[in-house]
């Protein structure tokens, strides 16, 4: 085999010291780096946590963004509106031009107005994403927190534990979450637990959506747990003498950390989805508190005058979900390249 | 295969008793930890602004003062062998299987959930049908041609599909579809014996709407199963066979990849068919789920009751039937027991 005519010099007559140097500059990975470096290259998933982190952003700074591109969520503008139908007129100073489909688009309103109440969009939207993601990532915690305890237990020590554990994840993935939530908000009074109002009602989703949904996070932990007790450096840990907390916290947990991560992605955009039913079937958060659920079950009455009022809210519950989904898919394809197909 | 069956009915029966216990913990025992007393318990059932007597009368004629575990025991009496209540001077006969009895429509819950069930039935089967159908079709076009502009055109619309909610693509439905450009007719109801063609006219739209939901992800879960069926040595032998490409892909890659979609399948329609409230909601059809609903804005206690106990027992029955098809697809079943 000859050498090719464009290789320097030193690099045909490698001396030792260059080559050992040579492996100290190839710095070693960890499972993390390597992740991120493919992450970086799957621009779908990129987009994806832009748009999670820009959504987050939102929530956290609406009552400055609605400072300065909108008015206050919560006033009512009834000028805007045709008293008759309710719908939104074209010009409130000339009612004779009639309404306007697209809800009266203009500065003052980046995305038109309400019907009935003339309320600004803009801001209800923004508000709208504080509830929608608080709500979602509360549950998602709940989840995680039963999910994985459970999945643990059921997943390392076995047998009836086991058994148990799996039958319950069972019965509550057959059960009829959306009867159940709705006839779980008719039982609680208005005030319970120390809280009353919208904080009541908060509580209460997240406590439905999590308590429901853990056996999706339980099941991961389980079959992780499953694997992991088998593998070597858990053996090692054993035959050093350690007990099985140690094992749990200091051996497994710290390896759950990532797929946990990765699921709990995947978990939110389910809860935003679940918590907007909610809402829309009117079983949700109250009045005037702003949800994009809460919107869309107003819309039901204005679609054939106000289509703007089924869009607006409808794409905002649609770009949140997808960017989640697609979040949540590049990181658990950069994490584990066999689940892509 | 006799064990089989005896295991999973078996099965269905616990399942089915957890169910139980679990929607009466809910609407007996929830409401005192959160606080509330006997007396407030007793007026969500009888609604409206009652008497402090009419109050009494129902904490008797219910037996809420009663120890839970004999409540638990008359709950489940009345499932099998019907109740009565008193209700003044007369007797008010709720027969068996009674799922609860409505004091402010004076209605026994039962039959009125049965009059609804064609609305619901006619939603969910044919919807099913279309979605599990296309879903599955969409999905093998997609593993065969991997990588083709039909693959990922339908990989995209599908990933939109599972996240979008159907109050969303509902209204944007009954909003440009049928308003703007009369497309569709309005959904409504009309029994299948009255006038079959109208039937399908009225449910189209919805069977489309809940459909298209649904088969986005069946879709996206036959593509993922037939691209790892089509790698395995089996299917490479069948192709050295020389069999066909119809043959290889249909025949021997496509079975395995059901049967995981049999089981969800199942457990789908079972959820649809004791409500599809969403969907029921959104284009006004007056089915089960839209019962529960409306009775939660009236606080019609005993209605949500009787109809999340239904729409529980009918997922658990469609999961038992799920499990009792599954030897016919799969042979390794019917073989390891």
């Amino acid at each position: 085999m000859t050498a090719p005519m464009d290789v320097p010099e030193s690099s045909q007559h490698a001396e030792p010291e260059a080559v050992v140097a040579g492996a100290r500059n190839t710095a070693s990975r960890s499972l993390r780096q390597i992740a991120w470096q493919r992450f970086r290259k799957d621009r779908v998933g990129m987009t994806g946590g832009v748009v999670v982190v820009l959504l987050i952003l939102v929530a956290i700074f609406a009552p400055l963004l609605t400072a300065w591109f909108g008015q206050p969520p919560n006033q009512f503008d009834q000028g805007l509106v045709d008293p008759l139908t309710g719908g939104v007129l074209c010009d409130p100073d000339d009612p004779a031009q009639g309404l306007d489909p697209w809800g009266g688009i203009s500065p003052q309103h980046l995305l038109g107005v309400e019907p009935v109440n003339g309320r600004d969009l803009f801001s209800r939207i923004v508000y709208g994403a504080r509830t929608s993601l608080l709500v979602a990532t509360v549950a998602t915690v709940v989840c995680v927190v039963i999910g994985t305890v459970l999945g643990i237990l059921a997943g390392y020590f076995g047998g009836w534990v086991d058994v148990v554990i799996s039958r319950t994840m069972d019965i509550f993935l057959a059960f009829p979450l959306l009867l159940f939530a709705i006839a779980l908000v008719g039982v609680i009074p208005d005030g319970a637990f120390g809280l009353s109002g919208n904080n009541l009602r908060i509580g209460v989703l997240v406590f439905i959506i999590g308590f429901f949904n853990w056996p999706y996070i339980g099941r991961i932990v389980r079959g992780q747990t499953l694997t992991l007790k088998e593998r070597e450096f858990v053996e090692a840990a054993r035959s050093l003498g350690a007990g099985s907390t140690h094992i749990v916290f200091r051996e497994i947990l710290p390896n759950l950390v990532t797929p946990i991560l990765v699921y709990s992605t995947l978990l939110i955009p389910t809860n935003i989805l679940f918590e907007a039913a909610l809402s829309f079937l009117g079983v949700g958060i109250n009045p005037p508190m702003a949800t994009w659920g809460g919107m869309l079950e107003n819309a039901l009455r204005f679609y054939t005058t106000s289509p703007h009022f089924v869009i607006i809210p409808g794409l905002a519950i649609f770009v949140t979900v997808l960017a989640f989904n697609l979040f949540g898919d590049g990181l658990r394809d950069a994490f584990d390249p066999r689940s892509s197909d | 295969m006799l064990t089989y069956i005896l295991r999973r009915l078996g099965a269905g029966l616990l399942l089915l008793a957890v169910v139980t216990m679990v929607t009466f913990a809910i609407f007996y025992v929830v409401p005192r930890w959160a606080g509330r007393t006997t007396e407030q318990l007793a007026t969500m059932y009888v609604g409206r602004a009652p008497t402090p007597e009419a109050i009494q009368a129902t904490i008797e004629r219910l037996g809420l003062d009663k120890p839970i575990v004999v409540q638990f025991g008359e709950f489940v009496r009345g499932i099998f062998l019907g109740a009565q209540y008193q209700f003044g001077r007369d007797t008010i006969e709720c027969a068996a299987p009674c799922f609860g009895y409505s004091f402010q429509t004076y209605q026994e819950v039962f039959p009125e959930i049965l009059s609804r069930l064609p609305v619901t039935a006619s939603l969910a089967l044919g919807a099913g049908v279309i979605w599990l159908v296309g879903g599955v079709a969409v999905g093998v076009i997609s593993a065969v041609w991997k990588g083709s502009l039909f693959d990922r055109l339908a990989m995209g619309v599908a990933l939109a599909g599972v996240s979008l909610p159907i109050f969303f693509t509902g209204l944007l439905a009954l909003a440009f579809l049928v308003h703007s450009w009369g497309l569709f007719a309005t959904p409504r109801y009309v029994p299948l014996t009255e006038d079959p063609l109208a039937w399908a006219q009225g449910m189209l739209l919805p069977w489309l709407t809940l459909a298209f939901l649904h088969a986005a992800m069946y879709a996206r879960q036959t593509r993922a199963g037939m691209l790892e069926t089509l790698n395995e040595d089996y299917i490479r032998t069948a192709r050295a066979k020389g069999l066909s490409e119809r043959r290889v892909v249909l025949k021997h890659a496509l079975r395995p990849t059901l049967t995981p979609i049999v089981t969800i399948f199942g457990l789908d329609l079972g959820l649809v068919l004791g409500g599809a409230v969403l969907t029921e909601q959104v284009f006004s059809l007056n089915g089960i789920g839209r019962y529960a609903v409306q009775a939660i804005t009236q606080s019609d206690l005993p209605v949500i009751l009787g109809v999340t106990l239904f729409g529980a027992f009918f997922i658990v029955i469609c999961n038992l039937l799920v499990d009792l098809v599954y030897p016919l697809i799969d042979p390794r079943v019917r073989i390891h027991n």
